[in-house]
């Protein structure tokens, strides 16, 4: 009887994915967190990578793409993703591994990457150390180092001098605080303060009464995009701090567009440093907002579908270069140094790093045609990452 | 005296959305961690009406608290009532079971992403009081928990209905041969259960957010109080929910460094010493 | 059956054990999945150990799987990357935190215990936290290099290598698990959750047979996070997750308590499900699965094993 039970779930593992063993089509294993607390990140990526397929086609070099998805919600659990990675070259055979919504799961897939010799397209996941971890890995999303120093230097040359930082208690965290801290002092800033606040923070109630204590300019976060921000915004609001005369600067995470409509009015006015927004003005963005809001009309596009919808066009433009070779060497030989126009602007692929260079906007938060909207009215072009320099 | 007032705040807001919690799990000992799923509904009734059919904030919330009710009868009469005598863990299995479909659920219907909630100019802001910045939603929060504790302690300790209660879980069958109509008694209370648990997703939704994984995010703050303040006692959660809230929030506000350890701490070190919580009865098996 | 049978192997369990002989074959490019099933099956194992041996219920049980995953990690990661070596570290660090805080657990009831211990294990994902500098924090730990089993097997792409270890392990530590429940030590174990209040009076002492079988937990529990980390050869902070402990004891139940088969049978068929809806119905598996959970609980009490020893019974 155990064993009749045993067989019977056995065979339902066999009918798992059964493998096609056509070798025409260029399969592409994408693994994102699409369930869970970041469910909503792992979406955007692929509506980006979708649509990138619905507008341009899906055949590229000669070959017809193939996507394999795959959810390693969480997405911070490294040995997920991992087996993931492994049952995706080994059983679904596929050329490309891509996706990768947070730094564990990117770091955790990194050797397999390595040892398969398989391309490795990071969409989103943010940590600057992550290209550094295979030879075969290309990012084309950013990373925070590189969001958060022209932040930084934004802020000292229009008169902030006194800075108060809060950020979310974990390594990214770390990561813009550091980051920040260096670029703001270096300038001739000054921090006040500086306080990292539990991850999972139902009140920020404390923190606001400490930042408001110690009268700052302007006060930098990094939290974690969600339901934190909101409650931090609103608190902000409603203890005054706005009415001090205080600022709030962050990167533009937080005021990504899928949750910009949830903060409500509390954002108008918010500063922050992004590479991209719905808003920005050229006619690449225009064709892709229109295509977005056409084929997904309940979502809008924000940095992680873009990432996403860049990510599959290196893909493309690789395979159109390499005539569908899928060869890891040859693949990343391609990549490197490769420059287009995305929706968020000029993007080019480091040679040294495999890491993206890209222009980095400085935006306020307002309100166009009754929709909040990140308007850019600065930028500074062509930001490599500063964690790897 | 600010940071006093939002830890006061801060464990009503805690006692708020648990309250449901203490009344199924502690009245009628079942170990619902489906809790957060009705707290969920509560939200999104509140967050639907007030967004797209413009009901005033206020008059969401006992809409709210009816919808959810019946969401709660139609369950407990359907599937809750076979595992009353079931072996706890059977229960949160099966808890657990609809705390899954229920995220599903509503990420199907409402999208992954945070729902928006617009305050009512009355209950946003601040003002001034003996030195201290008084919020007007929190200060809202604290009268509403006050009187919502109050009310349910006279209920279950001072009306026939509470004693009825107290006896139909104590003793099922004597309860029935005393001519108490048990069934009647557990329906109704497990909707009072799920009416408060909507009642305090809704007014959690301000500092707490909205979004599917709402009844897992949550669950751990739901059965700390629960645990601290001993089942099957209200004035139990009320006091439970304030030490909770008022050192989580001084904590952080002192020693930001060891914040996230606070609440936990305060669990485990009552748990020892007190292991049926502050006010628990012994006989909670 | 008579208890003196029961710790006689029935043939049943020899065909059980040939099936991951089988499953080796049939199944060659599922194995990195089979091995992490085998590590959720020990975990599960060890759970079963202090839930359905000594009535301890938990909430926090991941503590000690996550001691044992970094104490392997870290180990490796400072040059030390020997399998076995770390999996003996990896045992004994989390036997000492299991008997530091089996004092904990001792008395109150289920609900007092299942905080405790889920209080323990969020302590410890908070330290592991903070503690960036050494764990890695969110990032999780990198740098974990693992030798070669023996210095003859390395860990390769498909998982041929995790997967024959982790049963091995699996095999090993079950096989073990299985003499201790059927010693007088394990009956008195037995005794001690049907009637703690009487086993005194029989002499045994029931607060050292706790502390024994916690410690014993925990060091199940730590050795089958370190096979989590030696054959993903990375630790992320999700180790001490509420959600790992909390799926171990889904897991667990959705098996059946108390026969140690139990929380194998829950691994397999919970992974595999979970493998498959999340493969069909990548966004709303979860719907699936809670449905499986609430049939599963209201037809089929007492889990997979409940479920099978009530249909030998029918037909018997």
């Amino acid at each position: 009887m155990i064993l009749k039970k045993c067989l019977a779930t056995l065979a339902l593992a066999m009918t798992l994915t059964g493998g096609a063993s056509a070798a025409e089509p260029v399969k592409v294993g994408l693994i994102l967190a699409l369930t869970g607390p970041f469910g909503a990140y792992g979406k955007q990526i692929e509506h980006g990578v979708e649509l990138y397929l619905k507008t341009n086609g899906d055949t590229f070099g000669g070959r017809k793409v193939q996507l394999v998805i795959k959810d390693d919600s969480p997405g911070t659990a490294g040995d997920v993703s991992k087996r993931l990675a492994q049952e995706l070259v080994v059983q679904d055979k596929v050329d490309i591994l891509a996706g990768f919504t947070l730094t564990p799961s990117a770091f955790a897939v990194a050797p397999v990457a390595t040892e398969a010799k398989k391309p490795m397209i990071v969409m989103n996941a943010a940590t600057s150390a992550i290209t550094t971890k295979s030879p075969y890995i290309v990012r084309t999303s950013m990373t925070l180092p590189q969001n958060t120093a022209p932040m930084a230097s934004w802020a000292a040359k229009n008169g902030i001098k006194k800075v108060f930082i809060l950020v979310a208690d974990y390594g990214p965290g770390y990561d813009a605080e550091g980051q920040f801290k260096k670029t703001f002092e270096a300038a001739g800033g000054q921090i006040v303060g500086d306080v990292r606040a539990p991850v999972k923070n139902p009140d920020y109630g404390p923190f606001l009464e400490r930042i408001k204590d110690s009268k700052p300019d302007a006060v930098f976060l990094f939290l974690p995009p969600g339901a934190g921000t909101i409650a931090f915004m609103k608190g902000f609001e409603e203890r005054g701090l706005d009415k001090a005369g205080i600022k709030m600067i962050a990167t533009g995470d937080l005021t990504d567009e899928e949750i910009l409509d949830s903060i409500g009015d509390q954002a108008l006015g918010m500063i922050t440093s992004f590479h991209y927004s719905e808003a920005h003005k050229s006619p690449e963005n225009a064709a892709f907002t229109t295509a977005y809001h056409k084929a997904y009309p309940d979502d809008r596009p924000d940095f992680m579908s873009v990432a996403g919808y860049d990510g599959m066009h290196l893909i493309a433009a690789v395979l159109d270069k390499t005539h569908g070779s899928t060869d890891a060497d040859a693949f990343v030989a391609a990549a490197k140094g490769m420059k287009w126009v995305s929706p968020r602007g000029p993007i080019s692929i480091d040679p040294d790093t495999r890491d993206i260079v890209q222009d980095i906007y400085i935006r306020k938060v307002e309100k166009v045609g009754g929709k909040l909207q990140n308007v850019e009215f600065d930028h500074v072009s062509a930001v490599k990452d500063p964690g790897k320099q | 005296m600010t940071v006093l007032f939002d830890g006061i705040a801060s464990g009503l807001l805690l006692f708020l959305i648990s309250v449901g919690l203490s009344v199924t799990l502690g009245l009628m000992n079942f170990v619902n961690l489906a809790h957060g799923a009705f707290a969920m509904l509560g939200g999104y009734v509140c967050v639907v009406l007030l967004n797209r059919y413009g009901v005033p904030f206020l008059a969401t919330l006992p809409i709210a608290m009816i919808v959810s009710a019946l969401a709660g009868v139609v369950l407990e009469r359907t599937l809750y009532r076979r595992l009353y005598g079931a072996p706890h863990l059977d229960q949160v299995l099966f808890s657990i079971g609809l705390v899954f479909m229920s995220i599903s659920t509503a990420n199907y219907f409402f999208g992954d992403h945070q729902q928006p909630l617009h305050l009512p100019p009355m209950l946003s802001g601040q003002f001034h009081v003996a030195g201290a910045d008084i919020g007007a939603y929190r200060l809202f929060l604290i009268v509403v928990g006050l009187v919502l504790a109050g009310g349910l302690q006279w209920l279950v300790t001072g009306t026939k209905f509470g004693a009825s209660l107290r006896a139909a879980v104590d003793n099922p069958r004597i309860a029935r041969g005393l001519g108490i109509d048990v069934d009647r008694v557990f329906v109704v209370t497990f909707a009072l259960g799920s009416a408060l648990a909507a009642l305090g997703g809704a007014l959690g939704i301000e500092m707490l957010g909205l979004d599917p994984e709402f009844p897992i995010t949550y669950i751990v703050y739901f059965l700390i109080v629960v645990a601290v303040g001993g089942s099957g006692n209200i004035k139990g959660s009320l006091i439970a929910s304030l030490i909770l809230g008022i050192c989580d929030v001084e904590g952080k506000y002192y020693v930001p460094q060891i914040g996230a350890f606070v609440i936990y701490l305060v669990m485990v070190v009552t748990l020892i010493f007190r292991p049926q919580g502050l006010f628990g009865r012994m006989a909670a098996k | 059956m008579t208890r003196r049978d029961a710790s006689r192997w029935h043939p049943a369990e020899y065909a059980f054990w040939a099936l991951p002989i089988v499953a080796y074959f049939v199944f060659p490019d599922h194995l990195a999945l089979l091995a992490q099933i085998a590590i959720a099956a020990l975990f599960a194992v060890s759970l079963d150990l202090i839930l359905g041996y000594a009535g301890i219920v938990s909430l926090g049980h991941a503590a000690f799987f996550g001691i044992g995953a970094y104490a392997a990690g870290l180990l490796a990661q400072a040059g030390w990357g020997d399998p076995v070596l770390g999996l003996a570290c990896a045992t004994l660090a989390a036997a000492v935190t299991g008997f530091a805080t089996s004092f904990l657990v001792l008395r109150g009831a289920d609900l007092t215990r299942l905080m405790v211990t889920l209080g323990v294990a969020s302590m410890l994902y908070v330290l592991a936290n903070k503690l960036t500098d050494i764990t890695g924090g969110l990032d999780g730990l990198q740098g974990v290099e693992m030798k070669p089993i023996f210095g003859q097997f390395a860990f390769d792409l498909y998982g041929k290598t995790a997967y024959v270890y982790c049963t091995i392990i699996l095999f090993v530590m079950f096989w073990i698990a299985r003499r201790v429940v059927h010693s007088p030590f394990g009956l008195s174990l037995q005794g001690i959750r049907q009637n703690a209040v009487r086993m005194p009076a029989l002499g045994t002492p029931v607060n050292a047979r706790l502390v024994a079988v916690y410690t014993l937990g925990a060091a199940y529990a730590g050795i089958a996070g370190a096979l989590l980390t030696q054959t993903t050869q990375f630790v992320s902070i999700d180790v001490f997750s509420f959600s790992r402990s909390a799926e171990v004891l889904l897991i667990l139940v959705l098996g059946g308590i108390g026969s140690l088969y139990g929380g194998i049978l829950g691994a397999v068929v919970f992974m595999t499900v979970h493998e498959y809806l999340s493969g069909i119905d990548p966004l709303y598996w979860q719907f699936w699965l809670g449905l499986l959970l609430i049939v599963v609980v209201l037809f089929a009490r007492g889990g997979i094993m409940g479920t099978l020893r009530l249909a030998s019974k029918v037909r018997a």
